[in-house]
């Protein structure tokens, strides 16, 4: 713990601040805190006048960070001190051709070529079409038959590919492979003016919108010294808020639909569409697109705002309300969503679980009271009653989360702050050899943004991580020992982001 | 059973009357820009260097709508004459030609620039294959919506299928990465002959905000041959529902 220097959530420090230890105590450091109920937040390798850099920030309570110069094989922390960090070294593996010695399943994440020219560490040579090349983990024997899925799926979704090791209906395991939808991000932000920064924000993952973008623009608050006047601050929590009911109440539809309960389907399909234009009523868009900037918001919420959200929330509270009981009390449904997809809590507690995938299984963490931002340090947090770790759980705890978001908005629209004026992507003259990180809570988990500026204040390395590179591995492990016919039903229960993971 | 009655009723027939009614969509929507071409050169100006996507031509007076991701920031540059550009509520936006959407605030009217025989075959019965190519989602989303009670695409005929083979053409959205260039072709290829092509937000037709990235194509056009282009960041539903009916019905 020594090692470890304490930072607060949004806030940039000088890169000089940053503890850097040789490789040995950065293990040693990052190996005892993750065994302490510690939990990885970015892990990440960058490249500084030839010589190649890792970054951790690691919290528990808190928020700490800590570095090491590192040349291109260092120790696997996988290997030997937890799985939290199996996806994050592939990452640094893939993308900057540095091997993790003694990682016990080093593959290839997104199928792309490293940034440094470094030898590849997986041998492939991208001049071919690489993706579905690669090494799957199988099971042989007598009554052992494979099942692939994807990339392309059958329904209106994104393209990512499982593979099943079956012995009949039984899944003994499920190996989850995505890439399809790498569109280099990171590695084109830094090479771009600001003013695409936002555009790029927005679309990292279109469900996420409001999320992501609140991370990047409280990212470039930090490294700008910018400020937020309270009425911007209660838009972007309402906006978040709004963005985490759609998601959770199109999700609940689409699990009545995966058990063939069709009512509810049907009628939370239609009323998630109700959320999507309180958004547009908010931004312009359905999705929140155009919104949050960084210093606050492009479109002020006034009176006739206010009042229409106020009135579609009363009309509609008591719609969800009864769509849930039907849905919930249907002991049909019951039978299909208990004990199915089961996570016990440790093996979560191991994976490092966020949001309400981890919550489902007893992991109480939720960015928005451990390192809240905006309006969220005065508003009540949330607890959940039921934490057994399947299907019924993480649908449970959407409900619960429904419930508890239309209760924050109706709290914030009372309030009478409104910002002075909106606010437009400006150049911002960003702090020279600095670095921040964001945390935010978004429906799916935990987004975070870090962004390292070298000394002419230029955006030099920009990281992003999406609550579903967690999440995606307890999926998989949800499937061991199911039946496959419950995969649509696992996978819809998490319903985890192929683009944001792909980026 | 007493529950599913008492929800029904609770929540009654909410079907859109769309396209027999018009339909309203509230005033911060983003549609059509209306283009102010009496503003003076500076606002204009100062619209091309603002613009994230590189949409607005300074000389034509137009903005690209295949670039646009019309997050609305031009509208607010104000100067002598007033602004350049501000986005009215109307949704029809579909265009049968790369070059229409080109605009200086209108198009071409899209039920006469289809293709004639594309109605004969699939007015009645149109099955589409979505193919999410490096999409965000929320074009995705937004197409997905079409299902709902409220849009009901099927009351027209029209239906998102699973396999290619039952398809009469593909919906794309994304900018098609480097890593689904061949998911997508495999997917175009299998669909039966004649067969249409939508390309469907800014992404698939030019990159949309992920231009220039060296991962993605960023031009469905490119790799297969494009019938109907949705602009949009996310098209809104209504776009997407406006655009297949005039262009098939």
């Amino acid at each position: 713990m020594d090692n470890l220097l304490k930072i607060e959530n949004g806030k940039a420090i000088l890169r000089a601040d940053i503890p850097q230890v040789p490789y040995g105590e950065f293990f040693k450091t990052l190996s005892a805190f993750v065994k302490n109920d510690g939990y990885i937040v970015q892990f990440f390798a960058y490249e500084e006048s030839g010589v190649y850099r890792l970054i951790a920030v690691v919290r528990n309570t808190a928020l700490y960070v800590i570095g090491s110069e590192t040349g291109t094989t260092f120790q696997s922390l996988t290997g030997s001190a937890s799985e939290k960090f199996h996806m994050f070294e592939r990452e640094i593996a893939e993308q900057y051709g540095l091997k993790p010695d003694g990682h016990p399943w080093l593959k290839m994440v997104r199928y792309h070529k490293n940034y440094t020219g470094e030898k590849d560490v997986f041998e492939n040579n991208y001049v071919e079409e690489i993706p579905g090349n690669y090494p799957y983990f199988t099971i042989e024997g007598e009554s052992i038959h494979e099942v692939a899925v994807g990339p392309v799926h059958a329904g209106i979704i994104e393209p990512g590919h499982f593979r099943f090791q079956c012995a009949g209906e039984e899944v003994l395991h499920l190996e989850i492979q995505l890439g399809y939808q790498h569109r280099g991000i990171e590695k084109l932000l830094p090479t771009l003016p600001q003013k695409r920064y936002p555009g790029i924000c927005e679309s990292i993952a279109g469900d996420t919108t409001i999320a992501h973008t609140l991370c990047f623009s409280q990212a470039f608050e930090g490294l700008a010294g910018k400020s937020v006047d309270k009425g911007a601050s209660i838009v972007r929590t309402i906006a978040l808020e709004l963005e985490r009911i759609a998601n959770h109440i199109g999700d609940l539809g689409a699990l009545s639909g995966d058990v063939a309960f069709n009512p509810p389907a049907a009628y939370f399909g239609r009323i998630r569409g109700e959320f999507l234009n309180l958004l547009q009523v908010l931004s312009g868009n359905r999705f929140g697109k155009g919104l949050v900037r960084p210093g606050g918001v492009a479109l002020v919420m006034g009176e006739e705002q206010r009042q229409l959200i106020r009135d579609k929330l009363a009309e509609i509270t008591p719609e969800i309300e009864n769509v849930c009981d039907l849905l919930f009390s249907a002991h049909t449904v019951q039978a299909r969503f208990e004990h199915t997809g089961m996570v016990e809590h440790k093996m979560a507690k191991d994976l490092g679980l966020v949001g309400y995938s981890g919550r489902a299984c007893g992991i109480a963490y939720d960015a928005r009271v451990a390192f809240p931002t905006e309006c969220y340090a005065e508003l009540p947090a949330n607890t959940n009653e039921v934490t057994s770790g399947d299907v019924n759980s993480r649908a449970t705890v959407r409900r619960e989360e429904i419930m508890h978001s239309l209760k924050l908005i109706t709290m914030l629209l009372d309030s009478i702050d409104t910002t002075e004026k909106p606010v437009h992507m400006q150049e911002c003259a960003l702090s020279p050899n600095s670095f921040v990180v964001t945390i935010n809570e978004g429906w799916r988990g935990e987004v975070s943004h870090c962004i390292l500026t070298d000394d002419k204040s230029k955006v030099q390395r920009y990281k992003i991580k999406d609550p579903s590179f967690h999440n995606w591995t307890g999926l998989a492990m949800s499937l061991r020992n199911q039946e496959i016919s419950d995969f649509p039903l696992c996978n819809k229960s998490y319903n985890l982001s192929y683009c944001g993971f792909d980026l | 059973m007493l529950k599913i009655l008492k929800n029904k009723l609770e929540q009654g027939n909410k079907t859109s009357k769309y396209p027999k009614e018009p339909i309203a969509l509230y005033h911060r929507y983003r549609g059509m820009p209306v283009i102010n071409t009496d503003c003076s050169a500076d606002v204009i100006a100062e619209c091309v260097c603002i613009c994230p996507q590189e949409a607005i031509d300074a000389t034509e007076k137009t903005i690209d709508l295949g670039r646009c991701t019309f997050c609305g920031q031009c509208e607010s540059v104000e100067g002598e004459g007033g602004a350049f550009v501000s986005f009215s509520e109307n949704f029809e936006l579909g265009a049968a030609n790369r070059e229409d959407l080109v605009t200086g605030g209108a198009l071409p009217a899209l039920a006469d620039h289809s293709k004639q025989h594309f109605k004969k075959l699939f007015g009645r019965s149109l099955q589409l294959r979505q193919v999410s190519a490096a999409g965000c989602n929320s074009c995705e989303a937004d197409t997905n919506v079409l299902n709902t009670p409220f849009f009901d695409l099927s009351r027209f005929g029209i239906d998102i299928v699973a396999s290619p083979r039952h398809a009469d053409g593909i919906h794309v959205t994304g900018p098609i990465s480097r890593n689904m260039r061949q998911a997508l072709i495999d997917t175009y290829e299998a669909v039966p002959s004649p067969k249409v092509v939508i390309a469907s937000g800014c992404c698939s037709i030019s990159g949309g905000p992920f231009r220039g990235s060296e991962e993605v194509i960023g031009d469905l056009n490119s790799l297969v041959p494009v019938d109907l282009y949705i602009p949009g960041c996310p098209p809104h539903p209504l776009t997407t529902l406006h655009a297949l009916l005039n262009y098939f019905k």
